[in-house]
């Protein structure tokens, strides 16, 4: 993560980087550990800790743009927000899971990290392939293979709060919670 | 913003009545059910005439909305980023300075006076050194609320048959100010328990061997609705119990996790009045309504059961697991700090002396804990053993402070989660299990069950 680090947001709905590929039950400890997530409320200084329970040196490794792939159970544990915004501020575009722990994957269309739940992705990236995410059409393209791959929907209310940045960005810009009429 | 019909659906007695009377009806599509808000055609939401059904995405007046020390002050960024002043309605509104109580350090105490600052702006409620989820049980969860926290162990209140469960900081600052949420209606699994636990098994045994089973993702996005076969194995689950089994039911992944309310639920209630006006409203999933799955527990087949270390699902009897050393025994948490917990801990450690090798950490979950101990004398057992005993926080249970592990080292502990350097120190190894393995242990410097100290 270097200073131009500018987290996805809105109209950047297409982004293209390198896979970063993880295991199964990848938990909220290991996105962001407790004692470092409970002392900031600075999204910058969160992701100084992103995946730090795998690698303390995660944040310094990726660049913008990157995308992380994983197994089943993306996210679980703990309920903390810091999880998803330590990684979408440490320049991670997107996260394409197996499947995703219920609470992350709230939090991530409500924080603007797009969460992609793509069954049948295991196997079918490799650390480093280059891969584009497009948002708008939820689906994932691994240009090595040129296989593309497509998430499973949401409710239209939870992708127009993705796609304008998360819960924060829609209020500004609409001035109501996208699930309120 | 929303309109109409069942705007309130508490003084629509009819509507109450007919959900209520559904034999078809889950407990978890009831309890929605009766706090669903109308709202308008095409919004994309589902519109049920009486009752939603599992699927089904619906908005719903919240009742208790709360968040803590760590979650608190993204909440409070969000509210303030959305530029909204106002809170819905401050007495459903409640903070909770539990995790590292008293502030362990500079960058602590900031986020402490950050919270302290919002709630004499707004008036809603604050609770210092109480973990939340026990002080929403003594104090505020009623059957039929629906709870929603920031912190995910807020399930723990479907002990007493609330709909409780835990979200996001962004989505509670959205509850706070306008008083509702979106959720999606979960399939229900259906838990049966019978029998009776051998000498040394406790409810946490259970749970432990029911997600060593299941896997950490073997219940997510569901509901579980615990029974009991007969009135004989009722008796045998009290409040704190059957607050253990909701509250490590998120291990799983259960977005709730629910108990029948029954003589001993309105026993508590009664003995430990509310300080909120929450109607008590008393669910039953209905004689016909739909399952995803539906098991029965056998307790008397359940052994002592140990998981760990790096994932909740990694879960052996304890005589499966071997030799494993301890630096510390931690006996705390929202999961298992309350006072039954403390009592079979104190029982273990009476006369006795911790390891040389072991230091043991007591940590009370509650200030109302923590008096029950002094009274009970639990407190000089603790000492004369050996043992620390803390005030009550999260403490230890998030490496925060008040025992944090170092380099390698070995833990054996009641709280909730044993992931990957959750305690402190990357390679240090977190073992989960009951208070009376970790006495015992604690006592033995290396994991063992308390079959023998219990004769």
């Amino acid at each position: 993560m270097g200073n131009d680090a500018s987290p996805n947001v809105t109209g950047h709905t297409i982004s293209k980087g390198s896979a970063w590929v993880f295991g199964d039950n990848i938990n909220t400890d290991i996105i962001i550990p407790f004692r470092f997530k409970s002392r900031t409320n600075d999204p910058y200084e969160m992701a100084k800790y992103a995946m730090y329970g795998l690698d303390p040196e995660f944040h310094n490794k990726i660049s913008n743009g990157d995308v992380i792939v994983a197994g089943r159970n993306f996210g679980g544990g703990s309920s903390r927000e810091q999880a998803p915004v330590a990684l979408r501020y440490a320049g991670v575009s997107a996260v394409i899971a197996e499947s995703f722990a219920r609470i992350f994957y709230r939090n991530a269309f409500t924080i603007g990290l797009p969460a992609l739940e793509i069954p049948e992705i295991r196997g079918k990236v490799m650390q480093g392939d280059e891969l584009i995410v497009n948002i708008t059409k939820f689906t994932a393209e691994n240009i090595r293979t040129n296989e593309i791959f497509v998430a499973q929907k949401v409710p239209e209310f939870m992708h127009q709060m993705l796609i304008e940045g998360g819960l924060v960005e829609y209020y500004k810009k609409y001035k109501r919670l996208p699930w309120i009429y | 913003m929303s309109s109409s019909l069942l705007q309130n659906p508490q003084r629509d007695a009819d509507h109450l009545q007919r959900v209520l009377g559904d034999d078809s009806l889950t407990f978890a599509e009831k309890a929605i059910s009766i706090k669903n808000v109308q709202i308008k055609a095409n919004s994309g939401f589902t519109r049920p005439k009486v009752a939603a059904a599992a699927g089904d995405i619906v908005i719903v007046n919240v009742d208790l909305a709360l968040a803590q020390d760590s979650t608190g002050p993204l909440a409070i960024r969000s509210l303030s980023e959305m530029g909204i002043e106002r809170i819905y309605d401050p007495s459903k509104v409640l903070l909770v300075i539990d995790h590292t109580f008293p502030a362990a350090d500079e960058k602590v105490a900031n986020l402490h006076s950050m919270i302290r600052d919002f709630v004499s702006k707004h008036n809603c409620m604050l609770v210092e050194g109480s973990i939340s989820h026990q002080y929403v049980l003594e104090y505020l969860a009623n059957p039929g609320m629906i709870i929603l926290g920031a912190d995910s162990h807020t399930c723990q209140a479907g002990c007493v048959s609330a709909f409780a469960s835990g979200i996001g900081s962004t989505e509670i600052a959205a509850v706070w100010a306008t008083g509702q949420l979106w959720l999606r209606v979960p399939e229900t699994i259906k838990i049966n328990l019978s029998g009776a636990f051998k000498k040394g098994v406790f409810a946490r045994d259970l749970i432990l061997d029911y997600i060593g089973k299941v896997g950490e993702d073997g219940a997510n996005y569901k509901a579980l609705e615990w029974s009991f076969s007969t009135d004989e194995v009722k008796e045998r689950f009290s409040i704190d119990s059957r607050a253990c089994i909701s509250n490590a039911s998120m291990e799983c992944g259960a977005k709730i996790s629910v108990f029948p309310v029954d003589e001993i639920t309105r026993n508590y209630l009664d003995q430990n009045p509310r300080i909120n006006d929450a109607q008590r409203i008393e669910i039953q999933s209905g004689t016909s309504a739909k399952f995803k799955d539906e098991l029965e527990i056998e307790c008397n087949n359940i052994e002592p059961q140990v998981s760990g270390p790096d994932n909740i699902d990694k879960v052996h009897s304890v005589d499966e697991l071997g030799t494993v050393e301890i630096d510390q025994a931690f006996i705390g948490s929202s999961t298992n700090g309350r006072i039954e917990d403390l009592e079979i801990a104190a029982r273990i450690l009476k006369g006795r002396k911790v390891h040389k090798n072991t230091r043991c950490v007591v940590t009370p979950s509650s200030v109302k804990v923590y008096e029950e101990a002094m009274r009970r004398g639990f407190v000089e057992v603790y000492l004369e053993s050996g043992a620390v005993f803390t005030n009550a926080t999260c403490g230890a249970c998030v490496g925060t402070h008040l025992g944090a592990l170092g380099e390698n080292e070995v833990c054996i502990s009641s709280s909730s989660r044993n992931f990957v350097g959750r305690m402190g120190a990357l390679s240090s190894k977190i073992y989960l299990a009951s208070p009376a393995t970790v006495a015992a242990s604690a006592l033995e410097g290396e994991i063992t069950d308390a079959k023998r100290y219990l004769q």
